[in-house]
């Protein structure tokens, strides 16, 4: 290996960064995989309500259902706006 | 009204939706407001090549079936304002596009779009039939190989019977050749078709020639559309040919072999 080879190797690794989106693309996609059928209706239906108070991007509400040996989850997320006076 | 292109090629893995969000892209930071809808059915994949994978919310097919409005599922991408990204789906329901779906989404969105840039499946399937059905220009990407060259001659004969142009007596689509993963130093030896070749059999107006480039991986790792990168030869070849199509004389290039400097040459190996 050249010493030319170690300055081009040096770049910015980019195989890393598909690594991570990957990893959290395809835990994603399981996961949706074995959540409950109703999910998608329940997360249109919380966008609804809470669009009726406040004006959140239409991805600002995530339900995330996670189940383990003794107890399953809803996680609720809901990302507000930034500066909302009303 | 919107001008519809599609991005196809009969066979898989050609480079479609690399060129695709290239296109995409580069049609939008000209100014003009473009959608790109990936027709993959059941294999999304544009998202990931566009870096918006996380940002997918609703798709195609939810849109088709009324469980989700246009504006719902169109991503605003965060580069550029002009250009919006559609997904598909990922059902295994091969029946899922329909064409009166198809036809009342894209009609929808002539209203509003200058370009809609289909990013067409492989093989010659449902999804590849309807992402071309409607189509006003076709980009057909081939590979300087073998079957890839017949698949696209095969693409070209159902372009020419089978499109909704065709089929109601209109003006043909016009087709483009755009020849990818172009190696000019394997041409040179006489391993690998030349444009000339490919131009030769196929006679298509050559749109661009793409050079096989190691840029392009590192631009689907970051999920940024290759032709940002403007370093990059294949990123530059992108830049040509959305000119091109706009009507710009610009010379072609990447087709001959890059006159390497002395830091250049220091630089392979
Ligand atoms: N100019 C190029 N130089 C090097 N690699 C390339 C180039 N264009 C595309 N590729 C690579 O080729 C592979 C296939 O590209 P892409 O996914 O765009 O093809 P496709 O035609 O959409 O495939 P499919 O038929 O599966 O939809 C990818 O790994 C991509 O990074
Ligand atoms: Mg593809």
């Amino acid at each position: 290996m050249s010493l030319l080879n170690y300055f081009k190797t040096s770049k910015p690794k980019t195989a890393a960064l598909a690594k991570e989106r990957l990893q959290i693309l395809i835990a994603h996609e399981k996961s949706m995989q074995n959540q409950p059928s109703y999910l998608p209706e329940l997360q249109k239906d919380l966008l609804a309500v809470i669009q009726k108070y406040i004006e959140v991007d239409q991805d600002a509400v995530s339900v995330v259902f996670d189940s383990d040996d003794d107890q399953e989850t809803l996680e609720l997320n809901i990302i507000l706006p930034e500066h909302q006076h009303t | 009204m919107a001008r519809i292109i599609v991005v196809t090629s009969g066979k898989g893995g050609v480079g479609k939706t690399t060129t695709s969000a290239a296109i995409a892209m580069g049609l939008a930071k000209k100014g003009h407001k473009t959608a790109v809808i990936d027709f993959d059915v059941g294999l999304r994949n544009l998202d990931l090549i566009m870096g918006c994978e996380r940002r997918v919310v609703y798709d195609f097919v939810n849109v088709i079936n009324g469980e989700a409005t246009l504006n719902q599922a169109l991503i605003k991408d965060k580069r550029c304002n002009q250009l919006f990204i559609l997904p598909a789906s990922q059902t295994r329901d091969k029946d899922a596009l329909t064409k009166e779906g198809v036809g009342k989404v894209l009609e929808e969105l002539s209203k509003t779009f200058k370009y809609i840039v289909c990013d067409s499946p492989a093989g010659i399937e449902r999804g590849a039939n309807l992402a071309m059905y409607f189509a006003d220009d076709a980009f057909v990407v081939t590979n300087p190989e073998v079957s890839s060259v017949r698949d696209s001659d095969r693409m070209l004969g159902i372009l020419a019977s089978k499109s909704k142009r065709a089929e109601s007596g209109d003006e043909p689509i016009k087709e483009y050749l755009l020849l990818s993963r172009y190696d000019p130093k394997r041409v040179k030896l006489g391993a690998m078709l030349s444009v000339e070749d490919v131009q030769e059999i196929l006679s298509l107006h050559l749109l661009g020639v793409i050079p096989e480039s190691e840029s392009v991986l590192n631009a689907s790792n970051s999920g940024t559309p290759i032709i940002l990168d403007e370093d990059s030869d294949a990123g530059q070849a992108y830049s040509d040919v959305v000119a091109r199509y706009l009507g710009e004389e610009v010379e072609h290039r990447f087709i001959e072999e890059a006159k390497k400097g002395l830091f250049g040459r220091l630089f392979r190996n």
